[in-house]
């Protein structure tokens, strides 16, 4: 059975010549059909994953490579086919003010996809429906329905996203920094509905974020992009806890922990030059990285992977064994990999 | 007294709409010591900031400084008139405001932005010194003199809010406030801005303000912190002793609300919602979230009282 969803060699650019950028640089990973996985993809600004959330939400077309449904072309689609993809993969969105019309009650952002998609016979259904959706994110429809976006608190707002997306029964969610906006307090609730309903429903989860702590806390794989490509990619414990890229690394020793006896070492973080890099044949990461070696300018080094269920892009661990970006699957955790783990 | 760099007492900034004075600020009091960094942390709605510009006297209507007190050393901040305010301002007490990166002039270089504050506190004069001494400012903040020359669009990020920073500092202020400096970078850039203010703070002997919703990077770099929650201060005290053993319960399901490095899928988020400050609850304005809370909470407003030496709460608990 072919993945639900999979970018394949998938490359974005914009601009031309000089300015052309490297979005995203041959890209490849599968979401099961089968199994739920819970994935993150983490990086800074400029890493590419938003440019990769539009990629496989079909927002965006990429320049070279292809993002298959279910094994079909996103962009070859016939149009029922579209609307069968936009019923399996949902969205979430970070700005919960701009989801919203201010015009409308809150109850127009869930009665349109009941209508669009003709997910209910009767008015009395599509009630039955929202309520349904609403109680699977902790919101009780006495307190949401009715009332204006203005009406309702952030983190109420980012859980009427939720349910709006719910109302489609999808296979999987695309959540794209869903709690950045919300308040502190907040957030702990809401990244507890979406485990749940990756544990309830079996949705399958990828959680885009700058924040590695709440990747940390919620997924079971990460893939860590840096300036369009991956850095390193594996189960989470492992590449949070024993970060092996040095930007992993340096990244995840930059994290502002909340714990007064774990305070940022004294020792200076690299300045970042603010060039980009020219050179297609280097490695991305070559102007700012402490263990820099002369092969790194040389060639982009692929992944290789170091333990069962990790891979690092970086010349430090060329004795491991080497993957390909296709094969990135064989490192993520989950219930569908058998492979060749045993 | 003499031991504090900046007073506030029982400040209170009201908004005058139609509906009512939304009461962003009611009645906060704390003091900054020499040398000291002090971070004010709240989330959304808790008038944190109006906090900071109603200390810079920033406050425009509808909003107004409906009462209190702030001292600046033996300067009475809340008392001067605008002429007196605008030659404290940048000279003694700075503010690197929200977003500021966003606010730099896209059609003037870095080096007139800069002269643009030194020069309205000089009145003009002693023009070549105050150049000359530009590349060692951008020196102190951790950047090359060539950028005097470019505009901000040739900056990253993290560049323009050092700018920012080098703006803030360029007088060299006794007090420095910074209201959420690096909300919009990345925790690289975050961690190294964050070194660079401190490392800054040390060389003029100033002390900081960091007012920010953070509460990790708040560990990172401060030396106490205070709690705002619905336009009071909840509590106050040393950061280490506020993370080991809070005393008032916000602050209390604020820390164990945060997800950390430590345990894995443990959420503890606070229920209920941030309150209306148009017409806040009665009593103390935490009580309808507070799983502490008892008969007196909805009736009587609780006074910030020191129950510890260093530690001050504002609950009826103590």
């Amino acid at each position: 059975m072919p993945p639900l969803l999979e970018a394949k060699n998938a490359t974005k650019v914009f601009g031309s010549g000089q300015q052309a950028n490297v979005a995203l640089d041959n890209f490849s990973m599968a979401v099961s059909g089968e199994a739920p996985s819970f994935t993150s993809i983490a990086g800074e600004s400029g890493s590419g994953k938003t440019t990769l959330a539009r990629l496989l939400l079909g927002f965006s077309q990429p320049s070279t490579g292809e993002i298959l449904y279910r094994g079909k072309d996103l962009w070859k689609m016939s149009g029922g086919e579209w609307l069968q993809f936009r019923k399996d993969v949902q969205a979430i969105f970070q700005d919960q003010f701009e989801v919203f019309n201010p015009f409308y009650r809150i109850d127009h952002l869930l009665t349109t996809p009941i209508g669009k998609f003709h997910l209910a016979k009767s008015k009395g259904q599509a009630r039955a429906q929202i309520e349904e959706a609403l109680h699977a994110v902790g919101l009780r429809p006495e307190e949401t329905l009715g009332r204006y976006p203005h009406q309702l608190s952030g983190g109420q707002r980012q859980r009427l996203t939720i349910a709006r997306a719910l109302l489609l029964h999808p296979r999987l969610i695309i959540a794209d920094e869903p709690v950045s906006m919300v308040d502190a307090s907040l957030r702990a609730t809401i990244l507890e509905s979406l485990v749940k309903l990756h544990t309830e429903f079996g949705i399958s989860f990828l959680y885009i974020t700058h924040d590695l702590t709440t990747a940390y806390q919620i997924s079971d794989n990460i893939i860590v992009l840096y300036r369009g490509s991956v850095a390193e990619v594996g189960d989470v414990d492992l590449v949070i806890k024993q970060p092996q890229h040095p930007y992993s690394r340096l990244l995840i020793s930059s994290i502002p922990e909340p714990n007064v006896d774990h305070r940022w070492g004294e020792e200076q973080a690299l300045p970042g030059t603010e060039v980009k890099l020219r050179s297609n044949h280097s490695c991305r990461f070559a102007d700012r990285c402490p263990f820099v070696m002369p092969m790194c300018t040389e060639s982009v080094p692929p992944l290789y992977r170091t333990d069962d269920s990790r891979a690092a892009a970086c010349f430090l661990y060329k004795d491991a064994p080497s993957i390909s970006g296709d094969d990135m699957d064989q490192v993520l955790s989950g219930k569908a990999t058998a492979a060749s783990g045993g | 007294m003499s031991d504090e760099i900046l007073r506030v007492d029982d400040l209170k900034v009201y908004y005058h709409t139609p509906s009512g004075p939304v009461k962003a600020v009611d009645g906060v009091t704390f003091s900054l010591r020499p040398n000291e960094r002090f971070g004010l942390v709240g989330e959304s709605g808790s008038g944190k900031s109006t906090t900071a510009l109603a200390i810079m006297r920033l406050i425009k209507p509808p909003g107004f400084i409906e009462s209190g007190k702030v001292r600046l050393g033996e300067i009475r901040l809340s008392e001067l008139s605008e002429d007196e305010i605008r030659k404290v301002r940048l000279a003694e007490i700075a503010l690197v405001p929200q977003g500021a990166m966003n606010s730099l002039n896209p059609v003037m270089r870095i080096k007139d932005q800069i002269l643009d504050g030194v020069r309205s506190h000089q009145n003009g004069s002693a023009d070549r010194t105050i150049v000359e001494r530009l590349p060692e400012l951008l020196h102190t903040v951790g950047l090359q003199p060539n950028v005097l020359r470019l505009y901000p669009h040739e900056l990253s990020g993290g560049m323009k809010q050092r700018v920012c920073i080098a703006i803030g500092i360029s007088l060299s202020p006794k007090v420095i406030i910074a209201d959420e400096p690096t909300s919009a970078l990345d925790v690289v850039v975050q961690r190294q801005i964050m070194q660079t203010l401190g490392s800054v703070q040390e060389r003029l002997g100033a002390s900081v303000l960091l007012v920010g919703h953070d509460m990790g990077l708040m560990a990172q770099f401060v030396d106490r912190i205070g709690v705002m929650y619905g336009g009071r201060l909840v509590e106050v005290g040393p950061v280490r002793d506020m993370f080991k053993e809070p005393l008032h319960p916000y602050t209390q399901l604020l820390i164990s609300s945060l997800p950390s490095l430590e345990t894995k899928g443990v959420f503890r988020g606070i229920p209920g919602t941030p309150p209306s400050l148009l017409n806040p609850p009665s009593g103390c304005v935490f009580h309808p979230r507070c799983p502490k809370a008892f008969s007196r909470c909805s009736v009587d407003v609780p006074e910030i009282r020191e129950v510890r030496p260093g530690r001050w709460v504002s609950c009826h608990l103590f």
